[in-house]
């Protein structure tokens, strides 16, 4: 008997390939072909604000090697004009895009304004490298302030820097705050940061001539998006573009925006020159050409009775969205919305300013701006408990939703445009678990004890609800083939999520195969060209459901053929390991190879397997062979489309001790207590809850972008961008499931990828705040911040 | 302007390979883009990410840092290489997969590659020295923890086997 896969701790079957250095990147394509194949390199502006006055590229074909250059004068048609404005919104009433080559002005360090094609890369950068380029400096824009005091436009069309502003309310929160009895007022800061994939983008093209199509292959999070912009872009029809994502070293959001402009021009030159071309970003293009996230400014008021319960919240904040708004509102307005977490505010009011400034663009990173909601809403929450002189969690407690009280509708409109109503949860249980875990109630006698050491230790708690599992769909085929084998293709990506494990979990469940018979493909338009992408915890939810709603059709036309077969009811029938048989009776069986042969009724036969299928073997003579309402072939298609989000939840706390002398903060405990609905794979939710755990310890110690005020970006190399290393990362992180399973999905389960990360600036400034008594408003922060926020809060230190 | 190109003969996995290539080629970009061993990936191109580790007569080496013409005369190991001699994976290999030590797979090489030499040199590691052998590598999907858990579970299959 099969056991059932779900739930269970499954080896991933993608890492055979990985572990032999057989993995297929972007930049492994057409590898065997390198001497043939061109690689393009990009001329990128070396100044923030910029107008271009001219552009002389002359000396650059005189290199042996270099095949093509192209700016925005060789452009044309939809080539000629800005990147797509991917999700427009109502209040982006000032939304702008670059352009594939900057059009007469650039507004960041790293814009494209040229592209090169040569033999090798190296030959493509000594082109770059001839190009010149005539600027007309402006003055730039960087950082939130700059852009709010607007002494300089980064648009000249934009008026105050301000692409939008959205306002929502629940309530009267200024009205219910002015009654309150107590109130509070916070100012916070939050850095950018990046998603830092350890491959960044690339894409390699293909003109095919003898089939008038275009093939690609890049590393990005929506396949499908590529390939509908490269057919709008370059005149084609859908019908003619293949989008292929090979095996994806990371993504983390980054590569949900599309097209980039090498997503276009790479294929546009394989036509133009009838030869594959190759683009690798190297990394010090990623960090001034990808995107980054995170930097906001907040002020928050609030009112609260005596029980630190609230009565009105009103937030204010500025986003800096950097130079460029091809992913619209989304990051503000998930941190706008889900700012609230598990709580009840019962007055809401949030309003902020998606400011432009001469950096590089902001689109979503992972937790696509609930870290900094989680930061606003953690902060205040603890504020409240200083100001009350009660337990944070007690605090919290007060405030939570109730498990009785699901489906709740915080009365907002979420990201995807919908109601932001949670599906179910249980953020009390949730807490007892995170105290248990973390040793909360033991906490004070510790730090006592520490104390009387002269040591300094702190303990922060924070908790997040997260919306994953957007829609609008996803789509799945299963293909069972005549040798038994299962082919399953569903359109979204991945990126190290192990998607073909789990999925292959859920249709050997469903199904009755064997785990091993089946094979998973994503993100690749030939076998699924009706597809959404990657990003918000999706999945899972969106893939894994449509996958198994697929097997599950596949299963009730296996069960059919097969009880004509076997001549019984399809009722009585099961599929075990691959064999469908008659329960009780295992004798009377078929395996699912034969009844892939059976569902495809032939007039030749080619092997000794599909004699079977021939029309003078099989069939009744007064029927059509392929029933009315069926379609040859066992296969299963469907679609999953959900009214709105699951909302998976969770509580992180974290033990630090800060260094009395050096400020140098050291972690000492982390615990995750974590509700994403029924786990598919528990091994695989903790590799993402430690890799997002790790992520946001980067964010909330080392992290940051460091420009300088002409918009230079001055550490965009990994000697200089503090990524963690495991010497950074706790030794260790403890976890512990609540599996409360959503009500909207026949699975159970909600999103798992982004949680890890969210609370981490809220909790690191909860706990640092805990140790040193002194007030920690702006993330992420060094030890020579801690140190200088000793000596401006008046704190002598102990040594 | 025409680059002059050199005669390289690189030893790969014990395999003997012929090039022909200018003086400027990263080894990283030889191995991959001349010999087609893409196993080896490039994460910084500045020597710190440690994906393109590699072992040159044994010693992990940031084959980013390293000219093609300079690895001639060295016996050079890429995670191509570190399958056992009937195909099985080794056990650096196998303990990530028991360990579920890597997820997008694109740092794992330099992982791998960096382990086995660690481990050569030092079989028995205790927890701080498993964690030390790795922390010279990026990874930014893992958070490390089930890396550490691999180097420990290799040194016990190694020592099993």
């Amino acid at each position: 008997m099969t056991t059932k896969l779900m739930g269970q701790k499954v080896q991933r079957v993608e890492d055979q390939r990985f572990l032999r250095g057989l993995g297929r990147y972007v930049d492994d394509v057409n590898v065997e072909n390198d001497a043939t194949m061109l690689h393009a390199a990009v001329l990128r502006s070396p100044h923030a604000h910029a107008r271009i006055l001219a552009i002389d590229v002359d000396a650059v074909l005189d290199i042996e090697g270099v095949h093509a250059v192209w700016t925005h004068e060789d452009l044309t048609g939809p080539m000629a004009e800005p990147l797509p404005l991917l999700i427009p919104h109502p209040a982006l009433t000032h939304g702008r895009t670059q352009y594939a080559l900057a059009k007469d002005e650039v507004n960041y360090v790293g814009e494209a304004i040229a592209f090169v094609v040569a033999d090798d890369r190296y030959i493509a950068e000594d082109a770059v490298g001839l190009i010149r380029v005539d600027y007309e400096l402006l003055p730039p824009v960087v950082g939130v302030d700059a852009a709010r005091a607007a002494t300089s436009l980064v648009h000249e069309d934009v008026p105050g820097n301000v692409g939008a502003r959205l306002e929502q309310n629940v309530g009267d929160a200024p009205a219910a705050i002015a009654a309150a009895p107590h109130t509070l007022v916070l100012d916070l800061t939050i850095e950018r940061s990046a998603c830092m994939p350890m491959e960044g983008r690339g894409t390699v093209a293909r003109w095919e001539p003898d089939l008038n199509r275009l093939q690609m292959w890049t590393s990005t999070q929506s396949s499908t998006g590529v390939r509908a912009a490269v057919a709008v872009k370059l005149g084609l029809d859908l019908g003619q573009v293949d989008v292929i994502t090979p095996d994806v070293g990371g993504g983390f959001g980054v590569k949900i925006n599309h097209p980039w402009p090498e997503e276009l021009l790479v294929p546009m030159a394989a036509r133009a020159l009838g030869k594959t071309v190759k683009f690798t970003e190297d990394r010090r293009e990623h960090f001034i050409s990808s995107a980054h996230e995170r930097g906001q400014v907040q002020h928050i008021e609030v009112g609260f009775d005596d029980d630190g319960r609230l009565l009105g919240l009103d937030v204010e904040f500025w986003h800096d969205h950097g130079a460029y708004t091809p992913y619209g509102l989304i990051v503000p307005i998930i941190t706008s919305t889900q700012l609230l977490g598990p709580y009840k505010p019962q007055n809401y009011r949030v309003v902020f300013e998606s400011l432009y400034t001469n950096t590089v663009m902001v689109t979503p990173y992972r937790g696509a701006g609930r870290p900094q909601g989680c930061y606003a809403m953690e902060r205040t929450m603890d504020a409240i408990a200083k100001y009350l002189g009660k337990d944070r969690a007690d605090v919290r407690a007060v405030n939570f939703i109730q498990p009785d009280e699901f489906p709740y509708d915080q009365g907002l409109i979420f990201q995807d445009g919908r109601e932001l109503e949670y599906d179910s949860g249980d953020y009390p249980a949730s807490l007892v678990k995170i105290k248990e875990l973390v040793g909360w109630d033991e906490f004070p006698a510790f730090q006592a004890e520490m104390a009387a050491q002269g040591r300094r230790v702190g303990i922060g708690l924070a908790c997040y609800v997260e919306g994953t599992g957007v829609g609008p769909y996803e789509g799945a085929h299963v293909h069972i083939e005549t040798s038994g084998k299962v082919k399953v293709a569903t359109g979204l990506t991945t990126q190290g999520q192990g998607h073909a494990t789990v999925f292959a979990q859920l249709v050997a469940d469903e199904l009755g195969c064997s785990f091993e018979d089946v094979e998973v493909v994503t993100g690749d338009t030939r076998r699924m060209p009706y597809a959404v992408g990657t990003f918000a915890s999706r999945a899972a939810v969106m893939s894994g459901s449509a996958i198994h709603l697929a097997a599950k059709r596949a299963k009730e036309k296996a069960l059919t053929i097969a009880a004509d077969a076997l001549e019984a009811d399809p009722s009585d029938l099961q599929i075990v390991d691959g064999v469908v048989s008659v329960k009780g009776s295992p004798g009377t069986s078929i395996d699912l190879g034969t009844v892939s042969v059976l569902s495809n009724p032939l007039r030749y036969a080619f092997d000794e397997a599909s004699k079977a299928a021939t029309q003078f073997s099989v069939g009744d003579p007064g029927k059509p062979p392929v029933p009315e309402d069926e379609e040859p072939g066992l296969e299963g298609r469907d679609f999953y489309s959900p009214e709105r989000a699951t909302f998976a939840s969770g509580m992180h706390a974290v033990i630090v001790e800060t260094d009395p002398e050096t400020a140098e903060i050291r972690i000492l405990k982390y615990a995750v207590v974590h509700d994403c609905g029924h786990l598919i794979n528990p091994m695989i939710v903790e590799g993402q809850i430690h890799g997002g755990v790790a992520q946001g310890v980067g964010g909330a110690l080392y992290e940051r972008m460091a420009y300088d005020e002409s918009g230079q970006l001055l550490n965009a190399s990994f000697m200089d961008f503090l990524m963690p290393y495991v010497t950074e990362i706790p030794d260790g992180i403890d976890i512990d499931h609540l599996e409360t399973p959503s009500p909207l999905n026949p699975l159970g389960i909600k999103g798992a990828g982004e949680a890890g990360v969210i609370p981490s600036a809220a909790v690191f400034a909860a706990a640092i705040e805990d140790a040193e008594g002194i007030d920690i408003t702006a993330m992420p922060i060094s030890p020579s911040e801690l140190y200088s926020l000793r000596q401006s809060q008046g704190q002598e230190h102990s040594a | 302007m025409t680059e002059e190109l050199h005669d390289v003969r690189l030893t790969v996995n014990g395999s003997a390979y012929e090039i022909r290539v200018p003086a400027r080629r990263l080894l990283s970009d030889a191995l991959r883009h001349d010999l087609g061993l893409t196993g080896t990936h490039v994460g910084c191109e500045h020597g710190v990410c440690g994906a393109c580790t590699i072992l040159v007569d044994g010693s992990p080496t940031r084959s980013c840092l390293m000219f093609a013409v300079s690895a001639v005369d060295h016996e050079i190991t890429t995670v191509e290489g570190l399958a056992n001699p009937d195909g099985s994976l080794g056990a650096v290999q196998q303990a990530f997969v028991e360990c579920h030590g890597l997820q997008c797979g694109f740092c794992t090489p330099g992982f791998l590659t960096t382990i086995t030499a660690g481990l050569r040199e030092n079989p028995t590691p205790t927890h701080e020295e498993a964690r030390d052998m790795i922390a010279g590598n990026l990874c930014r999907c893992t958070g490390y923890q089930n890396i550490v858990k691999a180097v420990e579970r290799a040194a016990e299959i190694g020592a099993g086997g």
